[in-house]
């Protein structure tokens, strides 16, 4: 009984699946969509000489943490990245951030404008939040086997992955801070004569965004998470780093190349708190 | 006087079920038993009242009673289930959204409980936050914003933040973002509870003033009988969503509709508290042993009156004189007051009571008298004083 359900579930998905793959066009529009974003970034970053690319962060730091006590961090930085540098993983740790960065900024274009049509809309709510659910209770290597049936192998599916696996906070936080807003603010938006975009902009959106700031940086941190696992589907970075020395059973470059995953971890999520704090 | 606002026959239901729960409302069932069959909530039960330009309209009533409810419904922040509401005779439960948005622009601005200041604005900013959605030129809206924070007393403040302001601030800041619409009607949903009773009195004044120097129409939601004593043209008090009496001050306090406005009322204890004697002011007179018109006329200008009281020797209360009868009297040529004297005007006794005294200030253009046993006279005692009284002004 519990194997024939199984097995027509497995039967059903696979169908799916393959009734999906005859819109090859679409799925060329989407990986050619996302590869050119992330050939942007790794143009920039390879464009960028590694110390050029220290005094930015350092200095993003510096400045946009002017009143902070911010020394211990400014050195954290500094040395973290010389050691990326001198490990000689350096291109991997870009390869890594361009995955990272390209796909927040698809999260935040579809993950935004989606939170905020939740909290305008209860049957949305209703709709989205269970998909929401299954998307971050999923294991995170069951995206790979639909990404890479649809998108090969390479940079594009693991964006995918980590697209799907780092959406859900962006989404779920935007919709609760907006329905945070305290209603007298929102009534008081309403009685004035506000129109719905005018609520947004004035009211809604400044008022949530702390808390959309937070979902926004755990999206950041969730997609960071990704780089191991696309790493088995070709995506390269630091990730492919770690793979390799799992697959040699060597412990020593694993650790190597892991310790570099934490410090880029480290670093992404304090500038993103910094970003955050900004008044 | 013209009518500003018409409410007809209004009802809200919230939940769901709600024709049966109007169905049921309809049948004068109680808002329990609706609660009960139907699971829905009677807000506001077939309302009906009207509000003229230019007055002080005070919705009372207990928690629940439906009083936010139905202002919410005056500016359709809350759509009704059935009924109308006109507002200068256009029936704005069917004006499309646009027509709504600018209907509320124009006509209406509204005051919260709880200031609803929008905390990223300055304070500026926020007094022209009406204009902004309006789509006026910065520089235009930001002198207009100037010009309302002024008539509330805060022309200093205007680049703060609301967190920087106290909670009485921060409420002028609010009654100035309405005033700086310079919409006809202001709604006002308990504007002043959340305020120390020194800062609330200030408020309530500040309120009286600027309704009788622009003339706006308020709908003032009050929790407290005293409050809407001093600010109310007229009351109307709320239970269960229904409307159960509407009236001046006066005749609610002397003519209570039922046991529930009675009740109501009783929390009103000052009037079996204070007397005749603690609201009593010294009345211009003349001693009509002494002096004739002339006397008279000149110490009714001396104290601004237009009449005065006449006693004799002993300030026993001889009469009371008007100052047209008196000037009258001196054009004729005549020397002698009493001609024009009225004897018979309303007196009191120093120790009674308040209440007992509103029907009879109410009804009379004259001060009352107060006499003591002996019939000197004490004082006077005018209208507004006793209505200030019960409304919790000080009084020596
Ligand atoms: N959005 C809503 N959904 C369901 N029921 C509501 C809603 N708003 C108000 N009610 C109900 O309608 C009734 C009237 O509420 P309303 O807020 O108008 O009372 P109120 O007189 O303003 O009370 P208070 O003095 O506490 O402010 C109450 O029974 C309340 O529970
Ligand atoms: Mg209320």
């Amino acid at each position: 009984m519990t194997l024939t359900i199984a097995a027509s579930l497995e039967k059903w998905i696979n169908s799916f699946v393959d009734w999906l793959s005859q819109f090859t066009g679409v799925f060329n529009a989407i990986s050619d969509g996302i590869s050119s974003i992330a050939n942007v970034f790794q143009w920039i970053f390879d464009l960028l000489p590694a110390w050029l690319f220290i005094v930015l962060v350092l200095g993003t730091t510096y400045f946009s943490k002017r009143h902070e006590k911010k020394y211990g961090l400014l050195t954290f930085e500094l040395l973290g990245l010389l050691y990326i540098w001198v490990i000689g993983y350096w291109r991997d740790m870009t390869q890594t951030l361009t995955l990272v960065l390209t796909s927040c900024l698809i999260v935040y274009i579809i993950g935004i404008p989606l939170g905020i049509w939740m909290a305008k809309s209860n049957a949305v709510q209703l709709i989205v939040r269970p998909i929401l659910d299954f998307m971050q209770t999923m294991p995170a290597f069951v995206y790979l086997i639909p990404a890479v049936a649809f998108f090969g192998i390479g940079t594009v599916p693991g964006a995918i992955a980590s697209i799907i696996f780092a959406m859900p906070p962006t989404v779920r936080m935007t919709n609760l801070g907006i329905r945070q807003v305290p209603t007298d603010l929102v009534e008081a938006a309403d009685s004035y004569g506000a129109n719905g975009w005018q609520k947004l902009i004035k009211v809604q959106l400044p008022l949530a965004r702390s808390t959309i700031m937070a979902g926004v940086s755990q999206s950041l941190m969730l997609a960071l998470s990704m780089v191991v696992i696309a790493s088995m589907i070709g995506t390269l970075g630091l990730g492919t780093q770690v793979y390799f020395a799992v697959g040699r059973n060597n412990a020593g470059a694993g650790f190597t190349a892991g310790l570099a995953i934490v410090i880029l971890a480290i670093i992404i999520d304090r500038m993103s708190n910094t970003l955050q704090k900004k008044k | 006087m013209s009518v500003e606002i018409e409410v007809k026959n209004v009802t809200k239901i919230f939940g769901k079920q709600i024709s049966k729960a109007k169905k049921m409302a309809s049948q004068e069932a109680s808002k329990e038993e609706i609660l009960a069959k139907t699971g829905a909530t009677v807000g506001v039960d077939q309302a009906s009242f009207k509000i003229n330009r230019g007055e002080l309209f005070v919705i009372m009533g207990l928690s629940g009673s439906g009083k936010s409810t139905m202002l919410r419904m005056i500016n359709q922040l809350i759509p009704v289930t059935s009924g109308q509401i006109l507002v200068e005779g256009k029936d704005l439960t069917k004006l499309g959204k646009k027509e709504l948005i600018e209907f509320r622009r124009e006509k209406m601005s509204m005051v919260f409980q709880n200031f609803a200041l929008l905390p990223h604005y300055t304070i500026l900013d926020n007094v022209a936050f009406g204009l902004e959605l309006q789509g006026i030129e910065k520089n235009e809206r930001l002198k207009k914003a100037k010009k309302a924070l002024k008539i509330v007393g805060l022309s200093g403040y205007g680049t703060q933040y609301p967190s920087q302001l106290s909670g009485g601030m921060q409420q002028r800041v609010g009654l100035a973002r309405a005033l700086a619409s310079n919409t006809q009607i202001l709604l006002m949903d308990e504007a002043f509870s959340a305020l120390d009773p020194l800062n609330r009195k200030e408020m309530q004044d500040e309120l009286l003033k600027i309704q009788s120097d622009l003339n706006k129409t308020i709908v003032f939601i009050s929790h407290d009988l005293n409050e809407a004593l001093k600010l109310g043209d007229h009351i109307m008090i709320m239970r269960n969503g229904m409307v159960v009496q509407t009236g001046t001050p006066e005749e609610i306090l002397t003519n209570p509709a039922n046991d529930y406005v009675e009740k109501f009322i009783e929390e009103v204890d000052r009037t079996r508290v204070l007397t005749a004697s603690n609201v009593m002011i010294n009345p211009a007179t003349v001693n009509i042993e002494k002096s004739g018109p002339r006397t008279a006329l000149r110490e009714m200008q001396a104290n601004n009156t237009s009449s005065i009281y006449v006693v004799d020797n002993q300030r026993h209360f001889i009469g009371w004189a008007d100052a047209s009868d008196v000037s009258n009297l001196i054009r004729k040529g005549s020397k002698d007051l009493k001609s024009v004297l009225m004897r018979n005007v309303p007196v009191a006794h120093p120790d009674t009571p308040l209440n007992e005294l509103l029907s009879e200030v109410s009804t009379t253009q004259i001060p009352l008298a107060v006499l003591d046993e002996d019939s000197h006279l004490k004082g006077i005692i005018v209208r507004g004083a006793v209505l200030a009284a019960l409304a919790g002004d000080e009084v020596e």
